[in-house]
């Protein structure tokens, strides 16, 4: 009885396995499933249908997929409306309906077929660099939101939410370009101490929320979020300061960093890859490994699921949470220092690290807080960028339409009760009382 | 059901009563079958639709607002209002209302009074009389007695006597046999979601729970009289605050020996809770002192606690004694992962947190699917076994059990109870914490009984209950050397009816087994407060 009434209520208490964590991460699509599936005596059903059958159930990945086509379709109709060309169309549809149909067909079609072929191949490339190039856009996009979407999601297994991710990618991108163009290091040292520079100013931004929530109870949502401001104000104020500002230059932006600084390129110039790539998938595994085989992990996710019982255990959760704010500031000071160390920019500017931070929350959710579902949800949103700007120059469709796309996958797959009846998949009757993270958020 | 029949509900934790009853009350919707009212079938899609078929539903957590008044509860949901679309709230005609009822059925409930300053005897009340304002003629109590004291008990069973005369139909879930012999009318068991067979109240409590669990159980503890050696936990002149600064412990002296059960009896909300937590370091020591073994231990981290061996069975296992989401093989190490052979550095081990598990599983008769499931996903009896058996596969100088069989079925009681009386033949010293005074009579050796923070009597385990229930209420025989203000505490307790109904036994009972103080020891060394200065506090 006093199970039924202690549904997990309270966002503290939420992921601790893998699946656990995934389930409770994005409402739990399947946790009825496996009741059904055991006591149904078909008679010898085809090992193909019961692949079929499998796949169409609610599982994480159909959803994923789901959601992603639903985003298209939505953002399609979006593109229809945006065009008055097309738009125009319609106002005969009744008379001829076949020049609506055509136009917006031509209009999506290509649209989408830029957006593959601006992030993962384009048959027309002639060369192994035009071959290459779209994976190489995609990966370079991918890199850092690896590290975010790591921040938050580490963040989130220990109970704690990290939306400050983009403080701490800040700081990291600071520090790390500081030590890129102030210290006088012979190359290699210096790549490396720009690097744990990055990862330590964002460590030192995970630091005072975690602190402050340890000590004094203070949230840190709240306390991420201020910190975002005082970060970001803090680096436009940095930049135009003497010996950081470009001497050249009268606007906001800093003095390069130098070459010895710079992460080496993967493929060669000109394209873009870099190592920052081969980075992130160590951090992933580093991660991974970190939650699921270490006893620090296990802390982390016993204070994440349960803090009392952890307490209870003897585990220092206060120490733990400041380890976690920590352990992600530093990952999300990694993502921000390949802002400036990798090819998207060499200097420092107001908008240097973009939107790492946030999409990095976005990276974590799709990714359902595991840290392979979280690097594979960063190639995809570092796919979609990468194909968004093809898509820009060649279609003529804006590049917020891709942030319009990422936002819809988001909403999809928070709320799976919502795919699963516009595709009548097997759902688990149980699941519509589940909660979902979002709800959490 | 019959009108005016008290029909019990009886079965282990996990047997389906609870689900049977939310059905009835429209909480969940019924896969197949039907149910029928007066030989009507009846759909329920809400808890409305079951008030409106007259069926009320005491749940075992109280839904109350406890802010508000006993009134503005019972309106809750049900709203009077007058002044037309104005909407104003008919406080008055509620407060008429909720006066009749409790006076119709004697239910003592005091309209105005504001829920958190009620005791929780008085709050089920409440609940019962919300139910009977909407009108109801099937009341559904789900475990009922699981919070009360034995003398609110015994009320609770007058009230439903009452209820029963003017004809209302009750529904009376439980685990505990001797109530359901006590006061129903037919019982029906249940185990595994099946009824496995209806009973008159007049079978014995063997057949009973021959029924529930199954099979043949053994209701009484066997043990072998305890052979006390030295002291292994002294506690002397504790005072320990609860969560919102209040006094909750307060000048506590106790001495657990090695091999014997030292059980604490009490209301819960005495302080016990507090009590074991400032012993395990998870509450600041306030003053007095803590020592194991001839070591002070107060101000120690709860790691170094559990380090020196001391085992601990928290009393609420979901909140603080298990990870659900955990497996079972990583709740069996939730308190010994970097230790080895478990975890080496900073890396886990797997392999031997799996073998382990599996041992553990198969000895202390843990029963899952697997040692990868979900914790969460065992019954509470199992799910407390899982916590015993963590506790219990290391050495130990001291065991402390909170509620250790608090929702958990007849047949892992028997088990659970075997390991501590087994732990205490190894010469471990074991301090059991119980609201449930068969548990702690059962098990102790000594029975100190707490009540306001204080340990207000130390007894032996052949005490009648009566007395120890009375202690339990805070009522010393006057014989006794109390300190002088105990005389007073029957006043200052919040439910006069107790103090008042008890108070008359007291005078017959009184001085007939002499209260042993002789481990209320005085081992004070200076930092015990004055147990009176912080009297004032309370009243």
């Amino acid at each position: 009885m006093s199970e039924r009434n202690s549904q997990p209520s309270s966002p503290d208490k939420e992921p601790a396995s893998e699946d656990q964590a995934a389930r409770s991460a994005l409402g739990n699509t399947e946790r009825a499933e496996p009741a059904n599936t055991p006591g149904e005596p078909e008679p010898h059903p085809t090992l193909g249908r019961l692949f079929l059958e499998n796949l169409w159930a609610a599982n994480t990945f159909t959803v994923t997929l789901l959601s992603l086509v639903l985003a298209m379709l939505v953002g399609a109709v979006l593109m229809i409306i945006s065009d008055p060309d097309v738009l125009a169309t319609y106002s005969y549809i009744t008379a001829r309906p076949s020049d609506a149909i055509n136009a917006s067909w031509t209009l999506v079609s290509e649209a989408y077929a830029n957006l593959f072929k601006g992030s993962i191949f384009d048959p027309a490339a002639t060369n192994a660099d035009a071959a290459l190039s779209p994976i190489s856009e995609t990966l370079t996009y991918t890199a850092p939101l690896v590290f975010t979407g790591l921040s938050v999601a580490l963040a989130f297994r220990g109970g704690l939410f990290n939306i400050g991710a983009q403080g701490q990618a800040t700081m990291g991108v600071i520090l790390a370009a500081l030590a890129g163009f102030l210290l006088p290091l012979p190359p290699g040292l210096h790549l490396l101490v720009a690097v744990l520079a990055g990862a330590l100013g964002g460590a030192i931004w995970g630091f005072i929320p975690g602190i402050l929530k340890a000590r004094t109870g203070a949230h840190e949502v709240i306390n991420t979020i201020m910190l975002n401001y005082i970060a970001v104000y803090f680096l436009t104020w940095l930049i135009v300061q003497n010996g950081v500002q470009d001497p050249n230059r009268t606007d906001a932006i800093s003095r390069a960093v130098d070459s010895s600084a710079q992460l080496p390129r993967i493929f060669g110039e000109p394209l873009r890859a870099h190592t920052g790539i081969v980075l992130a998938v160590l951090a992933t595994w580093a991660v991974a490994w970190l939650l699921n085989r270490s006893t620090l992990g296990f802390e982390l996710r016993a204070v994440g699921a349960n803090p009392d019982a952890a307490r209870t255990a003897g585990m220092s959760v206060t120490r733990t949470y400041v380890l976690i704010m920590v352990f992600a500031g530093a990952l999300a000071g990694l993502g921000g220092s390949q802002m400036v160390l990798g090819t998207t920019a060499a200097a420092l500017t107001p908008l240097v690290v973009a939107q790492i931070g946030f999409d990095g929350i976005l990276v974590a959710l799709l990714g359902r807080v595991k840290p392979w579902g979280v690097a594979l949800a960063a190639l995809l949103f570092g796919a979609l960028q990468a194909g968004g700007n093809r898509m820009q120059s060649y279609s003529g469709i804006s590049l917020e339409l891709v942030t319009v796309l990422q936002a819809l996958i988001v909403i999809f797959i928070a709320a799976p009760a919502l795919v699963k009846a516009i595709f009548q998949l097997r759902a688990a009757r149980a699941a519509r009382l589940q909660t979902s993270l979002a709800k959490g958020w | 059901m019959e009108p005016g029949e008290i029909h019990a509900l009886l079965g282990e934790n996990g047997a389906g009563k609870s689900t049977l009853m939310n059905v009835l009350y429209g909480l969940y919707q019924p896969d197949e079958g039907e149910i029928l009212v007066d030989g009507e079938p009846l759909k329920l899609r809400g808890p409305s639709d079951a008030i409106a078929a007259g069926i009320g539903m005491v749940h075992q957590h109280f839904m109350l607002v406890p802010v508000f008044t006993v009134t503005e509860n019972i309106m809750l949901g049900a709203e009077q209002v007058r002044g037309g679309i104005a909407g104003f709230l008919d406080r008055r005609r509620a407060r008429r209302e909720v006066a009749e009822v409790s006076e119709r059925y004697n239910l003592r409930v005091d309209p105005d009074a504001v829920i958190e300053d009620l005791p929780v005897g008085v709050q089920q009340r409440v609940e019962i009389v919300k139910a009977l304002t909407r009108d109801v003629d099937l009341l559904i109590l789900d475990e009922p007695t699981a919070v009360l004291t034995p003398q609110e008990t015994e009320e609770l069973l007058a009230v439903m006597r009452s209820l029963k005369a003017a004809g209302k139909s009750i529904v009376f879930i439980t685990h505990k046999l001797g109530e359901v012999k006590a006061i129903a009318d037919r019982i029906t068991v249940i185990r595994r979601g099946k009824t496995v067979g209806t009973a008159s109240p007049e079978a014995s409590r063997d057949e009973l729970a021959a029924l529930m669990v199954g099979r043949t159980v053994r209701l009484t503890v066997d043990k072998a009289p305890a052979t006390p050696g030295e002291p292994v936990l002294e506690i002397a002149g504790l005072v320990v605050d609860d969560d919102r600064q209040v006094r909750a412990v307060d000048g506590v002296d106790l001495t657990v020996r090695a091999g014997e059960v030292l059980g604490v009896a009490g209301v819960q909300g005495n302080g016990q809770t507090e009590l074991i937590e400032a012993i395990m370091g998870l509450r600041p020591v306030l003053a007095g002192t803590v020592t194991l073994d001839g070591q002070r231990i107060d101000g120690w981290s709860t790691k170094k606690v559990l380090r020196a061996g001391v085992g601990y069975v928290p009393e609420d296992r979901s909140v603080d004694g298990l990870v659900k989401e955990f497996s079972v093989a990583e709740n069996l190490v939730l308190d010994m992962y970097d230790r080895p052979p478990f975890g080496r550095g900073l890396s886990l081990r797997p392999d031997e947190i799996g073998r382990s598990a599996a041992e553990r599983i198969e000895q202390f008769d843990v029963r899952t699917s697997s040692a990868d499931a979900p914790v969460g996903t065992l019954s509470g009896g199992n799910q407390q076994k899982v916590i015993v058996a963590r506790e219990l596969s290391r050495p130990l100088k001291l065991f402390i059990a909170a509620q250790p069989t608090r929702g958990v079925d007849v047949g892992s009681i028997e088990f659970i109870h075997s390991r501590v009386i087994h732990e205490r033949d190894i010469g471990t010293a074991v301090l059991v914490v119980s609201s449930e005074l068969d548990e702690v009579i059962g098990l102790a050796d000594r029975v100190a009984v707490m009540y306001r923070g204080r340990i207000i009597g130390v007894v032996g385990p052949d005490t009648p209950r009566e007395e120890i229930g009375l202690l339990m209420a805070g009522i010393t025989p006057d014989a006794t050397g109390g300190s002088p203000d105990d005389g007073t505490v029957p006043t200052a307790t919040t439910d006069p009816d107790v103090a008042a109904t008890a108070d008359a036994d007291v005078s017959s009972d009184a001085g007939t087994q002499a209260i042993t103080d002789r481990d209320v020891t005085a081992t004070t060394d200076g930092v015990a407060p004055a147990p009176e200065g912080s009297e004032d506090k309370k009243a």
